[in-house]
C-alpha cells in the first residue's frame, strides 16, 4: 500500500427523484489498498460503486478514479478499472479459453497479449488442461476465481467487486481472497462490497453505509476499538440498527 | 487514429465471435433460425396452400358424343379436378353433393357437338357446393379456364370459319395458373425475418441482463452502441443465410419464380432485416427476462403480421380502423416490395414509395429504441 489516491470522493451524492441513494460521501482510497465497502441492502453500496465506474451520473459532488474525473472522463476510467458483479460475470456456454479471448478482446488486448495473459492465468489458477472445458460444467468456486481472474486479465488500476463471493463455501472464500491478495500486492486497489463480516476483517479499511450515509471508515482495528467490541460483525449491527430503510 | 480504429475491429471481432458461440451452441435458437423457415416454407407450401387441387368431381354427360369425351378427356387431364363418376340421371347430382363424392357437377348438353359445330354455343352447366363459396370459387374459375380452351381448340378442330366474336377471356397476371406460392413465399419472407430478428435480437440483450453479463459489458471500455452493433450484425448475417435458404427452396421446391433483381431484393431484405432487428432492440429494452421478450416478440409480431401484411387476408376487406392499422405494419411494405420483385420482375423505380416508408420506419424504430436503451442504462 502506498499514499497514492487511487480513488477520491467528496460530497459525492445520487438522488433518484426525492430519493437520496447516495448521501455526501466522502472518502479516499489508496494505491494497493483493499478497501471494504459494507451497507445493509438498500444502503447506497451498488449506487455509489456504479457512479465510481462511470455507469451512473453523479447528481452532486465529485468523484475521480484513477485520476480520472467521473463526469468528463468516464471512459478512461473504464480503461483502467475491472469489475466483478454479484451475478456471476462469465459466459457459460463459452469455455474458459474463449471467455478470456473474448474479455481480452473487449478491453482492446491485443492478440499476443490475449495469448500471453491466457495462459498466464490458466498456469496460476491450474486450469491449463481445462482451457477447453464450458465455463458452466465449473463448480461454482472456480468459476469465481476465473471471473476475478478474468476481471484483472487487462492489469486495470483498479478493480471494482460488487459482493464477489456470494453462495460459495468458506474453504473457497479464503482461496478467492489469497487471489485478492495477489492482486493487492501487485499494486492493484481492491474496492469490495461484501456481506460477510469475515470478510471484512481481511480488508485494509472498511467503511460501513446506512441510509446512504457513510457512518464509518477505518481500519477494522480501529473501528472495533473504537465501538469497544470484538468483530467487526459488532460494529456493523451497531451502525445498522438506527437505519431507517433496513429491509 | 489508426491505432483506435483498430482496437475497434478487434474489440468487434472479439464480440461477434462470442456471439456466434451463442446461437451455434444453444439447440433451441438454432432450431428456431434454421427449423422455423423450412416449417414455414413446407407447411405454406404443401399443407396450408390455397390452392385446391384433385377436387372430386361428377360429369353428366347427356351429349356422350366425340365433343363431350374431348372436354371429359381434358377436365380429367388436368391437375386440379379428377372425374370421380359419370352420372345417368339428374335425380343422381344432389345425392353426390350430399355423400361428398363430388364437389363440382359438369352437367354436358345433349346434342353438344352438333351445337358446337353449328355456332350455336352450346350452354354447360356448372353445379357447385355453395356452402363453401371459396373452394366453389376458385374450382369454377378453374374449370372456366379449362373450358374455355377446349372451346378454342375445338374451332380448329371442327373447321368452323372463325367469326368476329368477343370472348370474355380472364386472365390471372402474373400468376395465370393460380398458384398459392407466389402469394405466400413473400409472406413468409417477410413473417420469419421478423420473427427470427426480432425474438434472437431481444432474447440475446435480455439474456445478458439476466445474466449480470450487461454490467460487465457496460463497465468495459467497449461503448454501449458497438455492443448492440456487435449484437446486430451476427444476426443480420444468419438472416441473409436464411433469406437465401428461404428462396432456395421456394425456387427448387415450390417453382417459385425471381423474375427481378436478385440484388435489389438482398438490398431491400437487408432493410427489412434492420427494421426488425431495431424492434428486438426495443422489446429489449422494455422487458427484463427472456420468457417476457418472447412473448412480446411472438404476440407483438406474429399476429400483426400474419394479419396486416396481406399474405392471408386481403387487407381491402378490412374494416377502415383495421386498414389503418396496417400502415404501421413494416412486414406490410416489405410484402408488396418482395412480389413486385419476385413476381412482377419490377425494378426500384415502380417500389420506392414503399422502399422509402420502410427506410423512415427503420430510421424512426433505431432512433426510439437506441434513446431507450440508454435511458434504462442510468
Amino acid at each position: 500500500m502506498t499514499n497514492t489516491i487511487s480513488i477520491r470522493a467528496n460530497g459525492l451524492t445520487k438522488k433518484f427523484g426525492t430519493f437520496v441513494a447516495t448521501d455526501h460521501i466522502t472518502f479516499e482510497v489508496y494505491a494497493g489498498e483493499i478497501f471494504g465497502f459494507l451497507g445493509a441492502n438498500g444502503a447506497g453500496k451498488t449506487t455509489a460503486m456504479r457512479m465510481l465506474c462511470g455507469l451512473l451520473e453523479p447528481t452532486s459532488g465529485e468523484a475521480s478514479v484513477a485520476g480520472y474525473d467521473v463526469y468528463r472522463e468516464a471512459e478512461s476510467i473504464k480503461k483502467n478499472i475491472g469489475y466483478m458483479s454479484q451475478k456471476f460475470s462469465l459466459y457459460e456456454d463459452l469455455t474458459i479459453q474463449e471467455n478470456i479471448r473474448f474479455f481480452g478482446g473487449i478491453y482492446g488486448l491485443s492478440y499476443e497479449g490475449i495469448r500471453q495473459k491466457g495462459n498466464q492465468l490458466l498456469a496460476d489458477l491450474g486450469l491449463q488442461s481445462k482451457a477447453k472445458a464450458l465455463v458452466g460444467d465449473l463448480p461454482l468456486g472456480w468459476k469465481q476465481k476465473l471471473a476475478f481472474s478474468v476481471a484483472v486479465l487487462h492489469d486495470p488500476k483498479i478493480v471494482f467487486l460488487d459482493e464477489p463471493t456470494g453462495g460459495v463455501d468458506p474453504v473457497t472464500r479464503r482461496q478467492f481472497w489469497d487471489l485478492i491478495y495477489q492482486a493487492a500486492a501487485r499494486g492493484v486497489t481492491i474496492f469490495v462490497t461484501t456481506h460477510y463480516m469475515d470478510e471484512a476483517e481481511y480488508c485494509d479499511r472498511v467503511s460501513v453505509m446506512v441510509d446512504g450515509r457513510m457512518d464509518a471508515l477505518d481500519s477494522p482495528q480501529n473501528l472495533k476499538e473504537q465501538f469497544g467490541v470484538n468483530s467487526i460483525e459488532e460494529v456493523f449491527y451497531r451502525l445498522a440498527r438506527g437505519a431507517q430503510r433496513a429491509d | 487514429m489508426n491505432a483506435t480504429i483498430k482496437i475497434l475491429l478487434v474489440q468487434m471481432k472479439a464480440f461477434i465471435t462470442k456471439e456466434f458461440y451463442h446461437v451455434f451452441r444453444d439447440r433451441k435458437s438454432l432450431l428456431l433460425l434454421f427449423g422455423l423457415p423450412i416449417a414455414q416454407i413446407l407447411l405454406f407450401g404443401f399443407a396450408l396452400t390455397n390452392e385446391i387441387k384433385n377436387t372430386k368431381i361428377a360429369v353428366y354427360d347427356q351429349a356422350g358424343d366425340r365433343a363431350s369425351k374431348r372436354l371429359i378427356q381434358r377436365v380429367e387431364a388436368s391437375k386440379y379436378f379428377e372425374v370421380a363418376a359419370m352420372l345417368h340421371n339428374p335425380a343422381e347430382i344432389e345425392g353426390h353433393f350430399k355423400s361428398g363424392q363430388a364437389r363440382l357437377v359438369l352437367v354436358i348438353p345433349a346434342q353438344f357437338e352438333a351445337d358446337l359445330a353449328r355456332q350455336q354455343e352450346p350452354t354447360l352447366q356448372i353445379i357447385t357446393d355453395g356452402s363453401d363459396p371459396n373452394t366453389a370459387n376458385t374450382i369454377t374459375n378453374y374449370l372456366n379456364n379449362i373450358i374455355q380452351d377446349f372451346q378454342t381448340d375445338q374451332k380448329g378442330n371442327l373447321q368452323v370459319r372463325p367469326e368476329v366474336r368477343i370472348v370474355p377471356v380472364m386472365r390471372m397476371l402474373y400468376n395465370p395458373q393460380l398458384k398459392g406460392a407466389p402469394n405466400f413465399v413473400p409472406g413468409v419472407m417477410s413473417l420469419v425475418l421478423l420473427l427470427i430478428c426480432v425474438m434472437m435480437t431481444s432474447i440475446s440483450i435480455v439474456r445478458e441482463k439476466e445474466l449480470g453479463t450487461m454490467e460487465v459489458l457496460l463497465v468495459s471500455p467497449f461503448e454501449p452502441i458497438l455492443v448492440i452493433l456487435s449484437k446486430a450484425i451476427p444476426y443480420l448475417v444468419l438472416s441473409l443465410v436464411n433469406l437465401t435458404l428461404i428462396l432456395v427452396l421456394s425456387v427448387v421446391l415450390l417453382e417459385m419464380p425471381i423474375n427481378g433483381s436478385l440484388l435489389l431484393l438482398f438490398g431491400i431484405s437487408t432493410i427489412y432485416i434492420i427494421t426488425s432487428l431495431s424492434l428486438g432492440l426495443l422489446i429489449s429494452s422494455v422487458t427484463d427476462s427472456q420468457q417476457a421478450a418472447m412473448l412480446l416478440s411472438l404476440m407483438g409480431m406474429m399476429l400483426p403480421t400474419m394479419l396486416f401484411t396481406g399474405f392471408m387476408f386481403p387487407i381491402e376487406n378490412m374494416p377502415i380502423p383495421l386498414q389503418v392499422i396496417s400502415h404501421v405494419v413494416p412486414a406490410r411494405y416489405y410484402y408488396v416490395i418482395v412480389k413486385a420483385i419476385m413476381i412482377k420482375g419490377l425494378g426500384l423505380s415502380a417500389i420506392w414509395k414503399e422502399t422509402a416508408i420502410l427506410v423512415g420506419m427503420t430510421i424512426f424504430l433505431l432512433v426510439v429504441s437506441w434513446r431507450k436503451f440508454k435511458i434504462r442504462l442510468e
